[in-house]
């Protein structure tokens, strides 16, 4: 099946200059359709190489906000890799989750700078008011999952909190509850998709 | 657009694009973005055009002020070049028309010039005044009532502003005045002073010998030499201004790629991505493997916490990389690039990836560059968030679609690299400066710093300190030099305790050491190392037991787990160290401490699991007294310190928040927690 179409690109390096076309376009498998069809279309334009494992599964969490374990053995399929080596590489970096993410991201930096400056009482504080847990990080009703990461580079402005991609600086407990509430009250008036 | 060709070039380099006359640099770059840089853009936009200026509004990357954040430099006719800073929005129309209109700066948000001059050649027109000194009270207000008293009593009020500035770039010198434009900076000015300064200096255009600061600035630009001057979004700003792909001209056609190693080899740059191996022998080593493809790599997986150096030269000069990276390529043979960049830097990502873009569109990437028949392209790869991936082996596997595993060397990358081909994988940093050495010359690059350690560094000072920014020093400036003398010493003047170099990997170096110059061997006999040049200032309220379990934590969480030391040495490490912090350490566990570490340095696989005791062992011998208090002192000792910091920690709030505050991009609402 769709597992035949793709043998000659493991491990093979990547052509040198780019005025070369990146890939041929495919043969289009006409047998099945797609299980996964914004999936393959992603494969698809990464030229169904496993070297490309790691941009592939960015943009399918970009895609689903999480690696569903259905996908993650559909791209194994399709890039003619095993399941094991997938699994391996979305468990192995930090920016994949296996586990569905709420709908906003709120991510307090605990690097160095912002460690000494107090993120861990921010952290507390957040952590209570949402009732989640380092293991439990995603509230119950999906709308935010709270995470820590190891630094910004915005350190000047210690403690940083990221909700989504909008970086608040400066933060204190009370801040960085206030953002948060800000967001729920957003979510209220007009919940986005 | 037609591909650019050597004349182009050549052009450029003989014409350089004026300046407009009259612009304002609003400096974008993340740190400054999320300070609000972008809405004081928007401002800006809508207040020049409701008073019809025609000056320009440009955007540039940072200068490297973080704690100024955001920043704007503004150049007006018939005024002095100045940076604003920590501006919101709403000072958008005021800036514009008393800077434009009025010709007055604004009080409080001016940054004194570094470029500090020794003669004053030009008519004095705006004096910036500004308390230095001790913390009783700050007497700036005072200083500007006296100078403009003194100026009205000669009759020079209108002719000149006195300005209350944001920063002087001196600190502990008491009261600080620098004449603009001239920047000529009188130190320790006393209040019999003031008259002097205003008949002698500001009326007669003389310098004040005893009160003139003569000390150059200690920051030399070469690697930020265009961070906050050119505009990262723009080619044409680069190839104008900056003498951009000069060096890269220079390589092609009058260079072999030998001639460009030789050159390397003179300026004796060394890595700056932490370890310092030479750069030139990388890329003599690469280049002398027989192979049909050569890969080089840009290390932009910049993951020790604290440091922004690389995210911040990505961002404000993404250009100067890619021609380090292409004159690198060329001196190796390599014809394909990558920039491994974190995900964590979408803004570095975004610029690096207009840069190809526009660089591939003129004819600077692809086939026959500049028609020197040298081929290259280069392709960015993100990081997904492991720190192990700034580790040579690990970077590789991590861009081939594998796991970010290490893996032993020998082989080393520059004969079994990516795809098992030749490949050289250089810093941000260490790519930046190769423009620079090309253009200007070895000999003159090897001219700064020490005898074993050349050249510049740069590093992000945060944590405790005053001014956290990003500093670029020669090697072998002191570190109390670059924490208290570039960044005003510690926040709060508070007193200080340690600075820590290298992130994970390093160690805390304890203030009787402070005087240590800069360089990868000094570093490293004081248990600590360069890293990639993350420095964090600690005042006397931090425990440093606490920072070392932050670091190992740290180290543990990200260890890949491949090799036994690094993965079970580092657990074991942080179960002994976590009994040591709720007082049930026992008195052996300093000893099993060393064992463990001994065992993580000289067992570990890669460099994570090799350094990661750094952090440790360093507290452990500058502070071990720390260590043993909380053993001797038991579960009771160690809640109350845990009361302590915790006590230390909201009394330390500063009112600098209240300033800050109004700063942050959103409004504030006060919410019990």
């Amino acid at each position: 099946m769709i597992s035949n179409l793709n043998l000659e690109t493991q491990g093979q390096p990547e052509a040198a200059p780019a005025s070369a076309p990146l890939s041929k376009p495919s043969t289009k498998n006409s047998l099945a359709p797609a299980p996964f069809p914004k999936v393959a279309l992603i494969i698809e334009r990464h030229g169904r190489k496993p070297a490309r494992l790691v941009p592939i599964l960015q943009e399918v969490q970009e895609e689903y906000r999480y690696l569903p374990p259905d996908i993650l053995s559909y791209v194994a399929r399709s890039l003619n890799i095993a399941p094991a080596r997938v699994f391996g590489v979305a468990t192995f970096y930090a920016h994949f989750a296996i586990k569905p993410k709420g709908k906003h991201l709120v991510r307090l930096c605990d690097g160095t700078a912002c460690h000494v400056k107090d993120s861990v009482p921010i952290l507390d504080a957040i952590r209570f008011r949402l009732g989640v847990t380092e293991a439990q990080p995603t509230t119950r009703d999906l709308l935010f999952t709270v995470e820590t990461v190891a630094c910004l580079g915005a350190c000047g402005l210690a403690p940083v909190l990221v909700v989504d991609d909008q970086v608040y600086g400066a933060m204190t407990p009370e801040k960085a509850l206030a953002v948060l509430e800000s967001v729920r009250e957003q979510e209220r008036k007009e919940p986005s998709p | 657009m037609n591909p650019l060709t050597r004349q182009d070039l050549a052009n450029f380099a003989a014409q350089p694009t004026p300046d407009p006359t009259e612009w304002i640099r609003v400096q974008l770059d993340t740190g400054g973005i999320a300070a609000g840089a972008e809405t004081v853009y928007v401002a800006l936009e809508q207040a020049l055009a409701e008073q019809h200026r025609g000056c320009e509004l440009l955007r540039t990357g940072s200068v490297g002020y973080s704690f100024a954040d955001p920043v704007v430099e503004v150049q007006a006719a018939g005024m002095p070049r100045v940076h604003y800073g920590a501006l919101t929005p709403e000072l958008a129309p005021t800036l514009l028309s008393e800077h434009f209109g009025a010709h007055r700066l604004l009080d409080d948000h001016v940054i004194a010039s570094r470029r500090r001059g020794l003669v004053l050649d030009a008519t004095v027109t705006h004096v910036l005044v500004g308390d230095t000194g001790a913390a009783d009270g700050n007497k700036s207000e005072f200083l500007q009532f006296s100078f403009r008293e003194e100026l009205k009593r000669r009759g020079l009020a209108d002719r000149v502003q006195v300005v209350r500035a944001l920063d002087l770039g001196i600190y502990d010198e008491g009261a600080v005045v620098q004449l603009l434009p001239s920047a000529v900076t009188y130190t320790n000015v006393l209040a019999h002073d003031i008259a002097r300064i205003v008949t002698e200096s500001i009326d007669g255009g003389r310098v004040i010998d005893d009160l003139l600061w003569k000390m150059p600035d200690k920051q030399v630009r070469i690697v930020l030499r265009h961070c906050g001057e050119v505009d990262p979004d723009s080619l044409e700003d680069y190839l104008g201004r900056a003498q951009g792909y000069q060096a890269l001209a220079k390589a092609l056609f009058t260079l072999t790629p030998e001639q460009v190693i030789a050159e390397m080899k003179v300026s004796a740059l060394r890595g700056r991505g932490g370890a310092g191996f030479p750069t030139w022998m990388k890329w003599q080593l690469t280049r002398a493997q027989p192979s049909a493809q050569h890969y080089v790599i840009c290390n932009g997986d910049e993951g020790d916490p604290g440091a922004f150096m690389d995210r911040s030269v990505l961002e404000s000069d993404p250009h100067t990389v890619l021609e380090g990276m292409m004159i690198a390529a060329f001196a190796m043979g390599a014809s394909m690039g990558y920039f491994y960049i974190r995900a964590e830097y979408p803004k570095a990502v975004e610029r690096i990836q207009r840069a190809l873009d526009q660089a591939r569109e003129r004819g600077l990437l692809g086939r026959n560059i500049l028609g020197s028949g040298f081929d290259f392209d280069a392709k960015i790869r993100l990081g997904a968030g492991a720190f192990v991936c700034g580790e040579e082996t690990a970077l590789i596997a991590s861009i081939e679609g594998r796991r970010g595993s290490p893996s032993p060397r020998p082989p080393y990358p520059s004969v079994r690299g990516l795809w098992g081909m030749p490949t050289a994988i250089n810093n941000v940093e260490t790519l930046a400066i190769v423009p620079a050495i090309l253009l200007r010359g070895g000999a003159w690059y090897a001219s700064h710093g020490t005898e074993t350690s050349r050249g510049t560094k740069v590093f992000a000072v945060t944590g405790k300190v005053r001014n956290a920014q990003l500093v670029e020093v020669p090697m072998g400036t002191t570190l109390r030099e670059i924490v208290f003398d570039v960044c005003g010493g510690v926040l709060d003047g508070k007193e200080i305790k340690a600075v820590q170099t290298g992130g994970p990997s390093g160690g805390v170096i304890p203030t009787p050491l402070l005087h240590t110059p800069v360089s990868y061997e000094t570093l490293q006999q004081l248990g600590s190392i360069m890293g990639s040049g993350g420095m964090l200032v600690m005042d006397q309220s931090d425990s440093m037991v606490d920072v070392a379990k932050f670091y190992l934590r740290f180290c543990v969480d990200e260890s890949c787990g491949k090799c036994a030391p690094c993965r079970i040495g580092g657990y074991q490490l942080q179960q002994v160290l976590d009994r040591i912090s709720r007082g049930r350490g026992a008195p052996g566990d300093l000893a099993l401490i060393h064992r463990i570490c001994h065992a993580m340095q000289k067992a570990s696989l890669c460099g994570l699991g090799q350094t990661a005791p750094n952090p440790v062992l360093s507290t452990l011998r500058y502070f071990g007294e720390e260590y043993q208090a909380f053993i001797e002192g038991g579960p009771s000792y160690a809640r109350k310190m845990s009361r302590v910091a915790s006590v230390a920690t909201t009394a330390a709030k500063p009112p600098a928040d209240a300033g800050s505050a109004t700063r942050s991009p959103i409004p504030v609402k006060e919410v019990s927690p």
